[in-house]
């Protein structure tokens, strides 16, 4: 049984044209995948434990896709088998304290990984080839920021050739260590083969993380069957190619290199990342803290955040007791499963619009705590599970809006749900109609909007929200703790425009009621574009040019045309190219 | 004796007086060497780690001579000139069969249109791979059969043994040719990892798994020629149709020796057959082996093994790679030129078999995704042609015994069939079924040893090991008695 499948709606369609496709897709709503796994029903991949070190292997069940029309074979992956990953890669860091390094390797003879499945690939339509990359990348991106704050170094031991998707899967990790067998290869063949790019970061680690050439890095990225052995060190495309004997000494050597390097504690309890609560209808989802209503007939869903119910845990050994309860964490997890089911099965509702609900005195109190235990192994994966967690929110391509309203908690941690908005509406005053007697709306900048919770471009949500206007940011920071009305806020610049009551329910309505009627498309470009300012990293140039001109080369005839490269690979008919460069 | 192979031809026959081609080459050649300077070069560079390649993996029984053909011409009098030859001093030739500046591609996209002369740019990576996998595994087969020398059943044996290494070194010397003289720089390093791979090495094995196992026994070894060569001459039999015309003309010389090897296999199981029913005659039981014969059945399970094995170099049935060359104008089928269809494939399908839900059930596919398919059962058929001649044999002795060739699912490793288990007769199995059954399918290691224990040396010319009948005939029509291998004496 397919653990992430629960319905048989098929997302990727059939042979026919992408945009016939999209139409049909998604109209009834019936989510379709879930995210929900563990390590007892993975199909794909094993994970072992052998002291401080893990070793995850992918060794793929090529009848197990998550939907049919295709075998996964020679180790190809596709969403579900990411999806194993992603659950593999979140338990090491909560259930494993005591793994200090993680070793990704190939259970295939000679192959370590084929990469992304390409008749899964050429069958999808484009909505689920985004999402997939999308997803895949974050999942890789956590491989590297478990290595940079956990303490957990990846490690690849790429036993076979690794092609494609497999390769970037080694990119992401820390060291990658290339068997030597004369036949085992590095390759990126997605250029020469199928017309389309390395989606999955490749292009980019090549240069920015490994530092190959640009003119070396050309070469690679052209040819087809790869760079194989010593070259590949010289080209600092590996950083070790070993032979069969040595190999796995190699491997071991080096993860526990890394092991000693790291600073995870010795003789703690994991947290066990126990099944989610989680209730759904066809009109919600319905989590403790978290709740979204499906708003079908407006494209919109309705998303509500709950602060926590009670103060904080007395202590550390408190926390750790809560375990899976503690609520930065239940936050966490509860947003992150929301966004991802709402990106993969709700293509259609196309605005979110976040509202919080709750005391912003426990929100703070609970920050306050973050801060004060964040050399706590626990605290610190919390801390960074709530950032990657704001981090999918910034690359998610629909509209985002924040309400700020009487009795909501817009504070700290929270506060970053209305700062990673495109757009912020505060209620000025209170409903007279429903409750004249509530406390006015107030939001609060607390420490966390300083620094706990960086963008992909490095800065905070408050930095890149004030890029390059330095004394309003000080203006902003400088009222920080304090609960910011509405009027103060909006002359803050901290929301987009503070109404009273009488005219904040139409402005509303003709607000959302236009974004809906926009391109999509359009709109998605747009957004990704105003909510990256200043500077670029490795992620904002993954997610940005990489996967933007992967797209456009997706949706291009030289790909995904009848005669394109992408969908007539396999078929063992050659791609008819329109020459014209654009 | 002529053996007459039914898509070849007559096997190769001596050819009369030796030539007076000039041997002062040092490599015999028909690609003009003497004035291509950069091949030259190339060569130069390859040459001494081939002959140290040579001593160290290839044949290791210490000889001062062998009765050896080389080929120093592509024409009638030139292809096998038949002297003694020390080992280490076999002239390794580079010969491609005649051009025909005519020549047109014949399938795929291209077809109709001039074969080419150099390597389009387009097809490099695909045509450079398609050499490096043809290359890999004629040295590999020098390397398993390394040790065998120490236990030839005769010296005429032990004399086909080296012209068989000798030949597939030359068919290295091929695909380096073709890999240094149009690939460039890279061409150069991948004809330096085919000396570097080497079969069975744990840290740089050959590619494909065949060629990883060990050549047991001489009667392994004759069922490697027979089969596992067959499967060279088919591979071979598809790039001659190639595109790409210097591959094209290399693998049809190849192909005129590759039929000598398959003649050694076809004899050599014929001369085992024909020994064991003497035996099984002359004593009246199957059970000969401690009349020094292998009996029938042991006979039969190497069949199994060697032919099963085999079917797998074929690869998957179905094959987007093998789709893809085939289109691109790399590789065709079988016969090419002769089949009547369109050669191009698009849109016609054809039936597959293969297990599922433990049963044997047939498939429509595209065609174009099953050449190899298409491949193997021409295979198939030409592997029957053998298996009749040695049933010839055990009927003129009037035993009720026949070899079979086991059902294409048969034990196999690769494909449709990799997840199944399927009886010689094509019954589906089970695990249990299987693990239950298999040793009567498969050599035992008890088989092994028995076979090993037959496997002494024979050095006295015109004598021969008890479990091999002699030949009818010698090589180059000299008699069985001739001393086709020559040792060094003490007083040398």
């Amino acid at each position: 049984m397919t653990a992430a499948v629960e319905t048989s709606t098929q997302i990727p369609g059939s042979d026919t044209g992408a945009g016939h496709l999209e139409a049909a897709e998604g109209a009834d709503g019936v989510p379709s995948v879930s995210f929900d796994t563990s390590p007892d029903r993975y199909r794909h991949w094993k994970l072992d434990v052998d002291g401080e070190v893990a070793t995850l292997t992918l060794l793929v069940d090529q009848d197990g896709g998550i939907v049919p029309g295709y075998q996964l074979k020679s180790n190809s992956y596709d969403l579900g088998v990411d999806i194993e990953l992603y659950d593999a890669v979140q338990r090491l860091r909560f259930e494993h304290p005591e793994v200090k390094s993680v070793v990704v390797t190939g259970g295939l003879e000679r192959m370590f990984c084929a990469g992304a499945n390409i008749k899964m690939l050429a069958q999808s339509t484009h909505a689920w080839k985004v999402n997939f990359c999308k997803f895949t990348n974050e999942t890789r991106n956590g491989f590297e920021d478990a290595t940079q704050h956990s303490g957990q170094t990846y490690i690849a031991a790429v036993n076979g050739t690794s092609a494609g998707g497999g390769y970037e899967l080694a990119l992401a990790c820390d060291q990658i260590v290339l068997v030597d067998d004369g036949s085992s290869a590095v390759a990126l063949p997605e250029v020469p083969l199928l017309g389309v790019l390395p989606g999955t970061g490749g292009l980019t680690r090549v240069v920015d993380k490994r530092h190959v050439r640009k003119d070396r890095a050309d070469i690679f990225a052209t040819k087809s069957e790869g760079i194989k052995g010593t070259t590949a060190v010289e080209w600092r495309l590996v950083d070790a190619a070993v032979s069969r004997g040595r190999f796995d000494a190699e491997v071991r050597t080096r993860a526990e290199e890394a092991a000693r390097r790291s600073h995870r504690p010795t003789g703690e309890q994991g947290v066990a990342l126990t099944p989610l609560n989680r209730a759904e209808t066809d009109v919600a989802i319905t989590y403790p803290h978290v709740e979204a209503q499906l708003l079908r007939d407006q494209r919109r869903v309705e998303i509500t955040v709950q602060a926590p119910a009670e103060a904080p845990p007395a202590d550390a050994a408190a926390v750790h007791e809560q375990g899976a309860r503690y609520w930065p964490l239940a936050l966490a997890r509860e947003l992150d499963d929301l966004i991802l089911r709402l990106r993969t099965n709700e293509l259609e509702l196309g605005t979110w619009v976040f509202r919080t609900k709750g005391d912003a005195g426990t929100v703070l109190a609970h920050d306050a705590q973050l801060d004060a235990l964040a050399d706590d192994w626990f605290v610190n994966e919390v801390r960074h599970y709530l950032k990657r967690t704001f981090k999918r929110l910034d690359v998610t391509s629909r509209s985002l809006v924040a309400l700020i309203e009487p009795g909501s908690c817009f504070a700290g941690t929270l506060l970053e749900l209305a700062l990673a908005g495109d757009r912020q509406y505060m209620l000025a005053g209170v409903f007279e109609d429903v409750d004249p007697e509530a406390d006015p709306a107030s939001l609060v900048i607390g420490g966390a909007n300083q620094g706990a919770y960086p963008m992909g471009n490095g800065l905070t949500r408050l930095e890149s929200r004030f890029h390059a206007a330095e004394e309003e940011l000080q203006a902003a920071l400088a009222r920080s703790g304090a609960p910011l009305e509405a009027d103060e806020a909006a002359a803050l610049g901290l929301v987009t425009m503070a109404l009273d009551d009488i005219d904040y329910e139409d402005e509303l309505r003709i607000v959302l009621e236009e974004r809906a009627s926009l391109s999509p498309d359009a709109l998605t470009g747009m957004e990704a574009n105003h909510r990256f300012v200043g500077p670029e990293s490795m992620e904002t140039k993954i997610f940005g040019r990489l996967t933007a001109w992967q797209n456009w080369i997706f949706n291009r005839p030289n790909a995904s045309g009848p005669e394109g490269a992408l969908r007539r690979y396999g078929t063992g008919k050659r791609a008819d190219f329109d020459v014209k460069r654009v | 004796m002529t053996t007459i192979d039914g898509r070849l031809g007559a096997a190769p026959e001596p050819t009369g007086p030796v030539s007076r081609i000039d041997y002062s080459e040092r490599i015999p050649n028909n690609v003009d060497l003497a004035g291509d300077r950069k091949l030259q070069r190339a060569l130069e560079r390859w040459q001494p780690k081939f002959i140290e390649w040579w001593k160290s993996l290839g044949p290791q029984v210490p000889t001062k001579e062998v009765y050896l053909r080389t080929a120093v011409a592509i024409d009638r009098d030139g292809w096998a000139v038949y002297d003694f030859v020390p080992m280490e001093e076999y002239r390794w030739g580079i010969f491609l069969a005649e051009t025909d500046p005519d020549r047109e591609i014949s399938f795929g996209q291209h077809k109709g249109e001039k074969a080419w002369k150099e390597v389009p740019g387009e097809y490099r990576a695909e045509l450079q791979r398609l050499i490096v996998i043809q290359g890999d595994t004629e040295p590999a087969s020098v390397e398993q059969q390394r040790q065998l020398g120490a236990t030839a059943p005769s010296l005429y044996d032990m004399r086909n043994l080296f012209q068989i290494n000798v030949e597939e070194g030359r068919h290295l010397w091929a695909m380096v040719y073709l890999l240094q003289a149009y690939f460039g720089r890279e061409g150069r390093q991948e004809a330096e990892e085919l000396l570097r791979r080497n079969s069975g090495d744990y840290d740089n094995p050959r590619i494909l798994g065949a060629f990883n196992e060990d050549t047991s026994d001489w009667l392994n070894f004759f069922m490697f020629t027979y089969f596992t060569d067959r499967d060279g001459k088919y591979q071979l039999g598809t790039l001659k149709e190639s595109g790409f015309d210097p591959l094209a003309r290399t693998c049809e010389f190849m192909l005129k020796e590759e039929a000598h090897h398959m003649f050694v296999g076809t004899t050599g199981i014929q001369r085992v057959v024909e020994r064991t029913a003497e035996l099984m005659k002359e004593h009246g039981t199957d059970d000969i082996l401690e009349h020094g014969g292998i009996p029938f059945a042991v006979i039969q399970k190497y069949l199994n093994q060697q032919f099963s094995v085999s079917m797998d170099l074929f690869g998957s049935e179905l094959s987007s790679n093998a789709a893809a060359y085939y289109t691109a104008g790399l590789k065709g089928r079988w016969q090419e030129r002769r089949r009547k269809d369109d050669h191009s494939l698009q849109d016609q399908t054809r039936e597959m078999t293969k297990v599922e839900t433990g049963q044997l059930v047939t498939e429509t596919v595209p065609l174009l995704n099953a050449l190899n398919l298409d491949l193997r059962d021409e295979y198939v058929a030409d592997c029957e042609n053998g298996v009749r001649r040695w049933n010839q044999a055990l009927e003129d002795a009037g035993l009720p015994h026949r070899l079979t060739l086991p059902h294409e699912g048969f034990n196999r490793e690769v494909g449709v069939y990799s997840d199944a288990h399927v009886s010689p007769e094509g019954e589906v199995l089970t695990q249990d079924e299987w693990d239950a059954r298999v040793h009567q399918w498969l050599p035992s290691e008890q088989d092994l040893a028995d076979v090993r224990s037959l496997m002494k040396p024979e050095y006295e010319p015109g004598r021969f090991a008890g479990w091999i009948a002699p030949p009818a005939q010698g090589v180059n029509k000299l008699g069985v008695e001739f001393d086709y291998v020559r040792f060094w004496q003490e007083d040398n």
